[in-house]
């Protein structure tokens, strides 16, 4: 079972690939014109694209381009001759970082809060966590990220607004340059986990053993996180995996308005240049990030099952 | 005054919370229990049995609460009791056992962390004190390989084996007061009477006091000391076992005892069949689920398929109307080999063969009217339209005994028996010759299931409409068969005119399968164990 979902996910890893070669394929616009402008002369382009291969049949250069994949190799940036895949590993580890930093904030809060919903269910604290978590994500993460910007920066300045950080910062100050980003992520992904966890757990209160474990005498939180809790894992591991792949691949407003140096900003600066390998790769990188997260999802999904982890 | 009794409910009074005018669930039920006695509750569903069962734990389901009177357990008033206080004595002094423990098992953990929960939970005992006394009660109530059985998932034991370790489950932290709730309803009667025996016997040694809920009174009159019949929530009859079953002195109690006591004469073979199964086996070799299974019934007769679960009844009702192709052999209607697959037969035949379910609720869509339901098949068979197929869809509801007023009813207004018969008027609206009943009784109380099956009779009477009638309830075959199929795991293990196939000799399954179904007498289950484990 296991096996095939990852043979399923590698089979959609090299569909995507296709999409990605082909998509970059038919934008319009070119390279070489771009790199030397409107001013260049004919010869001075056709010269460009012939040393940069843009020449080649597009078959060759998807085989070559996927052949260099594999192997670790994501290619040169046409605007800079850099490889690519040098400038992308410090970019990308800043973006894991705040993602980490986000999610370790927002899952086990969004899942307590969901649990304290359940717990008093319709009464003021559930209607408290809704309302709060809905206004959340109901604001633009532009305006939220001013928003703490204004207070947490200007007014009471305990954190800095620009999130910069550099190689051989230490850990405590990378995290406390990020606190701002991070807490913005936050509050964008809590009501999905938080909704769900309450919905996927209220689903599994219905179930008659949780009126056995209500006559057993147990306490309320014990009925729900013992016994309710584990029967939900799935719906709550799915929403939770879309929310992280989330923090990865979707931060690019957080980033530019934190000026964050992730593989967002990074992304949106070569898309404006037309760098197609640099879109390429990082398209590419995003793929592997959704499809291997919504893998491990489907992995712990099976696993939650005792009919699957222990069969009759 | 009481001061031996363990249990005393006092004018006891449950309603639904909020609802305006009140509306009272259980009014004014007095009873006291000592410890070491069974009380049997009794009654049909909306009795409120289990409701007054579940009000000895402080409990009641959805909006259920009780509004008046008092349940004093040891003394005191658990009425007065907020959360906490009921915590700490559901699980330590009152257990509860439900009826469906496959339902009532956690899935996510082990039967053994479940089972000595509450022990640890109250503190009771250490962890291994636990476990060892749940591993002897496992022992005790005759589950196979006591020492690990506790390690597996409640989906690697069976429906029996899962009733007795929620029997151990309540027994084990050493409660004042068990309540059982229909602990083997949902059983096959084989398996039912070892979990019986298994709860007679563990009540018997550990002098737990026990409310025992069921509307079963031939199961009841096993294993209680005394008995409360009740109806519509309010006490109809309260005393010894011996008196209830022998001496009833009201009414309704009278027709519950009087409930089984119908019988069918069997009608004369007819003319050849209108449907036969012709060696049928389906399956994928290794394994199959019907096993070269040879049986026919003649127009305007019944045959009854009776078998446990897995026996592969619904299996092969599921082959007649083509919903599952068999790997060998076929079905003949009217001596025609009808065409394996459904979506192979014609209209027609499609319509010669109908069928009821056993859940009436799920079987009729919830947002139709009562004359739409009815008047599907009007108009999908026979293309009727407009007055002509009210016309049809007012006569069917004639025939089902139904004022013509429930043509603009919603199923939700209607009772169990009510939509069952709405099921049936669906089947007849079709003019079929053979009609598949699976299990259309099992859901209902036995006074409704009665007029069911009158109501089946009466039908089949009129319009020479074969049943083939699939049940694990004997009660019920002797009641409307013409001839009996007997099936156990897949076989079909004896097969006849019902004189025949009810009369010895008997091969062995049939023999264990009519002596486990439970006898309105007293003694009955002492005897039948004493018989079997000689």
């Amino acid at each position: 079972m296991i096996a095939q979902r990852v043979a399923l996910s590698l089979l959609i890893l090299f569909a995507v690939s296709v999409v990605i070669f082909v998509g970059t394929e038919i934008l319009p616009g070119d390279v070489a014109q771009n790199i030397l402008g409107q001013t260049a002369t004919p010869e001075a382009l056709a010269n460009l694209r012939e040393k940069m291969g843009l020449n080649e049949p597009a078959l060759s250069r998807y085989l070559s381009w996927l052949g260099g994949l594999l192997q670790g190799d994501l290619g040169v940036a046409l605007t800079n001759g850099r490889d690519i895949a040098e400038s992308l590993i410090s970019r990308f580890g800043n973006t894991l970082f705040l993602a980490a930093v986000a999610a370790i904030m927002s899952v086990p809060l969004a899942i307590f809060l969901g649990l304290v919903a359940v717990r008093y269910r319709d009464r003021w604290p559930d209607k408290v966590i809704s309302a709060a978590t809905l206004t959340s994500i109901s604001l633009p993460e532009f305006f939220i990220g001013y928003l703490l910007m204004l207070f947490f920066a200007v007014k009471f300045p305990a954190f800095p607004s620009v999130a910069s950080v550099y190689d051989g910062m230490g850990f405590l100050a990378r995290l406390h340059a990020v606190a701002l980003p991070a807490f913005a992520l936050t509050l964008v992904v809590l009501a999905h986990m938080m909704r769900m966890t309450r919905a996927a757990v209220l689903n599994v209160m219905e179930s008659p053993f949780i009126e056995t474990a209500e006559l057993k005498g147990l306490s309320s939180f014990k009925v729900i996180y013992r016994h309710a809790l584990p029967n939900a894992i799935a719906p709550i591991v799915n929403v939770v995996m879309l929310n992280m792949a989330y923090l990865i691949v979707g931060v690019v407003v957080i980033e530019v308005i934190f000026v964050y140096p992730g593989l967002g900003q990074y992304l949106v600066d070569h898309v404006a240049k037309r760098d197609v390998p640099v879109v390429q790769a990082a398209g590419l990188i995003f793929a592997v990030i959704f499809i291997g997260l919504n893998l491990i999802a489907d992995i712990t999904a099976l696993l939650s099952n005792p009919r699957l982890r222990h069969p009759k | 005054m009481y001061d031996s009794s363990l249990l005393d409910v006092r004018n006891l009074e449950i309603s639904v919370a909020g609802a305006e005018p009140p509306i009272r669930i259980v009014q004014d039920v007095s009873f006291s229990l000592e410890k070491g006695k069974v009380l049997g509750l009794i009654g049909e569903s909306g009795a409120g049995k289990s409701t007054i069962g579940m009000s000895t734990l402080g409990y009641g389901r959805g909006k259920l609460h009780i509004s008046g009177g008092q349940v004093l357990l040891n003394g005191r008033d658990i009425t007065q009791g907020g959360r906490s206080e009921l915590n700490a004595l559901r699980g330590k002094e009152v257990s509860y056992v439900a009826q469906s423990a496959a339902a009532s098992f956690n899935p996510a953990h082990r039967l053994i962390d479940q089972v000595v929960e509450a022990t640890l939970e109250h503190g009771l005992m250490t962890a291994q004190q636990a476990h060892h006394r749940a591993i002897e009660l496992f022992a005790a109530l005759g589950l196979p390989s006591p020492e690990t059985i506790g390690s597996r998932y409640p989906h690697q034991v069976s429906g029996g084996q899962l009733q007795r370790v929620m029997t151990a489950m309540a027994l084990c932290s050493e409660p004042d007061l068990i309540v059982f709730d229909e602990p083997t309803t949902a059983l096959d009667v084989t398996t039912q009477i070892g979990v019986l025996a298994a709860i007679k016997n563990a009540i018997k040694q550990t002098n737990v006091a026990a409310l025992y809920v069921t509307h079963d009174l031939a199961v009841v009159a096993q294993i209680a000391d005394d008995i409360m019949v009740l109806r519509h929530g309010k006490m109809v009859e309260q005393g010894s076992v011996e008196q209830i079953i022998y001496a009833p002195t009201q009414e309704y109690t009278k027709a519950l005892l009087s409930v089984r006591t119908t019988q069918h004469s069997e009608a004369p073979a007819g003319q050849g069949p209108v449907l036969e199964v012709r060696g049928v086996t389906v399956g994928y070799g290794e394994a199959d689920i019907l096993k070269d299974v040879t049986l026919s019934v003649d127009p305007g007769h019944t045959l009854a398929i009776v078998g446990e679960s897995g026996s592969g009844k619904s299996t092969l009702a599921r082959v007649v109307t083509g919903l599952l192709s068999p790997r060998l052999g076929d079905v003949a209607f009217e001596n025609a080999a009808l065409p394996l697959k459904q979506s192979d037969r014609s209209r027609d035949q499609l319509r010669d063969i109908q069928m009821i379910y056993q859940m009436a609720d799920v079987a009729m869509n919830p947002r139709q009217t009562v004359e739409a339901i009815i008047g599907r098949p009007l108009s999908f068979y026979f293309g009727l339209r407009g007055q002509e197929r009210s016309a049809r869809v007012y006569e069917l509801l004639e025939a089902i005994e139904l004022p013509i007023e429930f043509a603009n009813r919603y199923p939700a207004e209607l009772s169990g028996g009510q939509k069952q018969r709405v099921c049936i008027a669906r089947a007849l609206a079709a003019d079929p010759k053979v009609i598949i009943c699976d299990e259309v009784t099992s859901a209902l109380d036995p006074l409704v299931a009665e007029d069911i099956l009158l109501l089946l009779e009466k039908l089949q009477k009129e319009r020479d409409v074969a049943y083939l009638f699939i049940t694990h309830d004997l009660a019920t075959v002797k009641a409307i068969a013409d001839s009996i199929a007997v099936m156990h795991q897949g076989n079909l293990v004896r097969y006849g005119p019902k004189s025949q196939v009810l009369s010895p000799p008997f091969d062995e399954y049939t023999a264990t399968l009519l002596s486990s179904v439970p006898e309105m007498r007293l003694g009955w289950l002492d005897e039948i164990i004493a018989a079997r484990s000689v």
